[in-house]
């Protein structure tokens, strides 16, 4: 539905978005990640025509943005929930979209009835209204014209973790629905969860993409990996690096290429207690993802990343 | 996984375009829906009263016989400074507040949206001339009241046509330079340096060197437009008015288009 091709977005000398090709499909969700000024808003604004691309060329369900016909009844975007006028109240601003679009009125208490903002809150100024309220204003903006394409910058930010999943459980029933999502983030347990496929972008380079099975096994390169805490570290450390196994300290343990189940015997034959043993692949996915957009990222890494995950 | 059977292409078949008519209302919507643009529309109208009051006292004070032309150049003061703010915010509002990401991607051509926001000015600056009419006119009854004097209407018809140029032309300036410059700030003070300053500036080289005297009609839209404040534009008087009309409001408006048709909005 939504189509990249060879898009490049070069500023002078700077290339924000470097030959980069996708498709995002009918009835699923795809996670746009990757870290702050990796290319992601660059290639959203393409896409809705707010900015030209240098090459390349994105259409949407065959056609370029500029040529859909009332736009917002076909897509619907949300690039910056700041990005509304401070005076103007919540529901004025979704009157505005909707008046535009040609809609009913009653269209906009649908929608402040879905992103749970109550008749007070809708009557306030968005300068009073905190992040979170102004991301759910702006999904309420773009899901107004029942589109059936959904493009979505960073929507996560601000919303309380209850927020969170209230919005992955909207986005999940609406690609259910058929519609085409597309969601970035720059934290990857906001998207992995709700992503049918994900698009990690580094330095304008798509640097990986596939499901989240088929990115484990490449990170993990087919080699499972098993994380073990103990009472003593050093103990098991030494015990498994004995039987030929390879560890490296993580977080608060060890992580260790291995099957849990060998990580266990061992641990019985030598009588370590263990406080933790799971399968390693969350890390892998969070390695992964910090590994190959290590180059963008701003802040220095640590040799040896911490795989002690969110659950 | 879900079911992937939607169609990959868009039916856009049932989706007519934005009719104009349409995004002009949004415009005109745009320009009250917040507290200074409300804030903005009734000072012009309070100040524009107020200004009516003051020249009444003055006027039954001083026995003047003012005429109705005189009410419509009190009033022009008020309108005159205002209007062109109006015109200023209501291109720059949309960049300051960074809602033309939403508005350009509501309406993809930005050169339609340019153009309703222009005709909802244009509706603004007649809208101005009725409240004009009707208030000069109310002035000017009033005054034949209280002083007993016969009152003077003069040629009505066309001090409207000329009044209604003299908003369009404030307001159009206005909504030019801030086409030109993408900034409230910016495009008000620039806007106030052309309407009080520049006249000023071109008095002085006028009167030191002669051939910038023959000049300066030419070049000074504001000057110029005194001739229709006057009503006493004739002749060479409207080719002068069209030459620096074309230098201050065709040009920077030309380019400001151009420069919002092109501007990445952030």
């Amino acid at each position: 539905m939504i189509k990249v091709e060879g898009l490049t977005r070069a500023y002078g000398s700077f290339i924000a978005v470097d030959d980069i090709s996708f498709e995002c499909r009918p009835g699923t969700v795809t996670g746009f990640l990757g870290p702050n000024g990796a290319g992601k808003t660059t290639t959203m604004r393409v896409m809705v025509g707010l900015t030209p691309p240098t090459h390349g060329d994105v259409t949407i369900g065959g056609l370029h943005y500029k040529d859909i016909p009332n736009p917002g009844r076909h897509v619907g975007v949300l690039l910056d929930a700041s990005a509304q006028h401070a005076g103007r109240t919540g529901r004025e601003v979704l009157e505005i979209g909707a008046q535009t679009m040609g809609l009913p009125g009653a269209r906009v208490d649908q929608m402040l009835d879905l992103v749970s903002l109550d008749g007070r809150e809708a009557k306030r100024r968005v300068r009073n209204y905190s992040l979170g309220m102004r991301q759910r204003l702006g999904i309420a903006h773009a899901l107004l014209g029942d589109p059936s394409v959904l493009i979505l910058d960073e929507p996560a930010n601000g919303l309380d973790p209850a927020g969170i999943r209230w919005m992955r459980g909207l986005l999940k029933g609406y690609a259910d629905q058929g519609g085409t999502v597309l969601l970035s983030s720059h934290l990857l347990h906001e998207v992995e969860q709700i992503a049918d496929e994900m698009i990690l972008i580094g330095n304008g380079r798509i640097v990986a993409r596939g499901t989240r099975e088929e990115l484990l096994r490449d990170a993990t390169g087919g080699v499972s990996t098993t994380l073990v805490t103990a009472l003593d570290n050093q103990q098991l450390s030494e015990a498994l690096t004995e039987k030929g196994l390879a560890v490296h300290p993580a977080g608060a343990g060890l992580r260790v290429t291995a099957e849990t189940v060998d990580v266990g015997r061992v641990a019985a034959e030598r009588q370590i207690v263990l406080t933790d043993l799971r399968a390693g692949h969350e890390g892998g996915l969070e390695d992964l993802f910090l590994e190959l957009t290590a180059d963008t990222q701003r802040d220095t890494l640590p040799n040896e990343v911490s795989s002690e995950v969110p659950a | 996984m879900s079911v992937a059977t939607a169609p990959a292409t868009l039916d856009v078949s049932h989706t007519p375009a934005v009719p104009f008519g349409r995004l002009v209302r949004v415009e005109l919507r745009k320009l009250a829906d917040t507290r200074a643009g409300r804030w903005l529309l009734i000072s012009i109208a309070a100040l524009t009263v107020l200004v009516l009051i003051i020249q009444m006292a003055v006027v039954l004070g001083q026995d003047l016989h003012p005429k109705f032309l005189d009410f419509l150049q009190g009033m022009n003061t008020p309108m005159g400074v205002l209007l062109p703010v109006l015109g200023v915010m209501s291109v720059t509002s949309e960049w300051s507040q960074r809602t033309a990401m939403v508005t350009f991607t509501l309406e993809p051509s930005r050169v339609r949206v340019v153009a309703a926001k222009f005709v909802s000015i244009l509706l603004i600056s007649a809208l101005a001339l009725v409240i004009g009419l009707v208030l000069g006119s109310l002035a000017n009854v009033m005054y034949g009241a209280f002083s007993g004097h016969e009152v003077v209407w003069g040629s009505v018809g066309k001090y409207a046509v000329y009044y209604l140029m003299l908003y369009v032309f404030g307001m159009a300036t206005g909504f030019a330079f801030g086409a030109l410059l993408l900034n409230s700030a910016a495009g008000i003070v620039v806007y106030f340096v052309y309407s009080f300053v520049l006249p000023t500036i071109f008095s002085i080289a006028a009167a030191l060197m002669d051939w910038f005297k023959s000049l300066q009609p030419w070049i000074d839209f504001n000057t110029d437009q005194n001739n229709l404040i006057d009503a006493t534009i004739h002749g060479k008087d409207w080719a002068q008015l069209v030459v620096s009309g074309f230098i201050w409001l065709v040009v920077p408006l030309a380019i400001g288009i151009w420069r919002i048709r092109r501007a990445e909005v952030k």
